[in-house]
């Protein structure tokens, strides 16, 4: 089983590593968008600061959630999907995998960016290192409970909007949690509160939204 | 009673016998929300805080109350569908989720006017204002993508795997919500202890709650049972119940 499930990350990785090019766009994409707020609110540090980590946030919340929508595109097209579900190993397990493979791919280039944004846009220094510990704990639920709503809407031809619709209100919680310990840590205030929930949330998708994910796979295969 | 529900979950006698039941439905839902409606905007007297502008509570908490209570039976019949493979479940589901969206939208309507002369403003980012925002773009999820599926019967399944998952997070959500800011004045009405309101008010708000949990039944049997035609349109028994009204 967990000799499946490497093979599964192996291959998605190495997918990944072929094409290259598309690695970059996630990643350009999160560095525009934070670009795009000092430009239409104005350049004032005072004001930058008080909006880094939300604008961090949201940034990497759309990053995560247009780049999670082409996780399954590709093998439920060539039919490999269905060869995942045909296979005696338990589909979540695969599917769990795959979003593992997608995190790595996506989000780790983002907390390596993340810093470097974060000082453009002033943020205090105290403030860097839980920003990083919250995207750390934060975007792989982002694509754990993404991956359920790109699974429900992969068989369908113009799915994009409808799955901003369907994912964006699961995500007000890891928003909430995180935007606000990062501003709190600028703060100097104690931020183990939150980051104690982001790391509960962690754990309970984990354990269930393969599940769901699976489930609804199954449904768009029909 | 086995034998009468399992009647009820085939399509041609639940038609037959919610046909008989909505008017009786209507009635009461008519006669109970008439009797909260005159209760609490005629008879109760006047808040001694916030004055006659209290009234509207009437409509706003049964509003927000049927907000919620919608999802969990839409979750509900829409995960007995998912499970049973019960046709009947998957259209209640579907015919549901419009009324709850128009419930939660009637919540935040009411919310909204209550707070201007309340709170000064039309809105604000508080706690429960927020969670019931994003409880209205759950519901226009799920009615999204059961609309974007061709298939009716994919599209039931893949409803039912959201309304699940909107199940698990709505707790979530709200807490979060909670946590992060809040305005709102604490329930009224579901305190262990006592509750807050004066009984002479409190009586008319649970007329009309009641009242509107009855329409909301008639109303989804009335979409379930068009629902049903459609989708038997095809069968036996709708073409000989459409001679029968005379229609071609």
């Amino acid at each position: 089983m967990l000799n499946a499930f490497l093979t599964m990350l192996q291959r998605d990785l190495l997918l990944a590593y072929r094409h290259r090019s598309e690695l970059a766009n996630p990643l350009l994409f999160f560095v525009i968008v934070v670009t795009l707020f000092p430009l239409a609110i104005g350049p004032e540090p005072g004001i930058l600061k008080n909006i880094a980590p939300g604008v961090i946030w949201v940034a990497a919340l759309l990053a995560s959630m247009l780049s999670l929508e082409s996780v399954f595109r590709t093998d439920f097209n060539d039919g490999s999907l269905e060869l995942m579900f045909l296979s005696p190993h338990p589909p979540s397990l695969l599917v769990l995998s795959k979003i593992i493979a997608h995190w790595l791919i996506t989000a780790v280039p983002l907390m390596l960016m993340a810093p470097l944004l974060a000082v453009l846009l002033h943020l205090p220094t105290e403030g860097i290192g839980v920003l990083l510990l919250t995207l750390l704990l934060g975007t792989p639920v982002l694509s754990l409970v993404g991956a359920i709503g790109v699974a429900l809407t992969v068989g369908l031809r113009r799915g994009g909007m409808l799955l901003a619709l369907l994912v964006l209100p699961l995500y007000v919680p890891v928003l909430i949690f995180a935007a606000g310990a990062v501003r709190d840590a600028a703060l100097g205030l104690p931020v183990i509160g939150p980051l104690a929930f982001l790391g509960a949330m962690l754990v309970l998708s984990l354990t269930l939204a393969p599940l769901a994910t699976s489930a609804a796979l199954r449904i768009s295969l029909g | 009673m086995w034998k009468f529900i399992h009647r009820l979950a085939s399509p041609k006698h639940f038609y037959r016998i919610a046909g008989k039941w909505i008017p009786w439905l209507m009635a009461a839902a008519v006669i109970l929300i008439a009797l909260g409606f005159y209760g609490g905007l005629v008879k109760a007297p006047a808040d001694y805080q916030q004055g006659d502008s209290f009234r509207i509570i009437y409509l706003h908490v049964p509003a927000a109350w049927m907000s919620l209570f919608i999802y969990m039976v839409m979750a509900t019949s829409a995960a007995i569908g998912l499970i049973w493979k019960i046709k009947l479940a998957d259209l209640f589901a579907t015919a549901s989720a419009p009324i709850g969206a128009s419930f939660t939208f009637l919540a935040l309507v009411t919310g909204s006017i209550w707070g201007k002369p309340m709170w000064g403003t039309w809105w604000v980012w508080d706690a429960r204002l927020t969670s019931e925002l994003l409880l209205l773009f759950l519901y226009l999820g799920f009615m999204g993508l059961q609309a974007a599926i061709e298939d009716r019967r994919n599209a039931a399944r893949a409803g039912a795997v959201l309304a699940i998952v909107g199940v698990v997070n709505i707790p979530i959500i709200h807490y979060s919500v909670e946590w992060w800011n809040t305005l709102h004045q604490g329930p009224t009405v579901t305190r262990m202890d006592k509750p807050a309101m004066h009984i002479s008010m409190l009586i008319p708000l649970l007329q009309a709650a009641a009242g509107f949990q009855i329409y909301y039944f008639a109303t989804v049997l009335m979409r379930v049972r068009s629902l049903v035609l459609q989708q038997e349109r095809r069968s036996g028994w709708v073409r000989e119940l459409l001679r029968e009204e005379g229609v071609r």
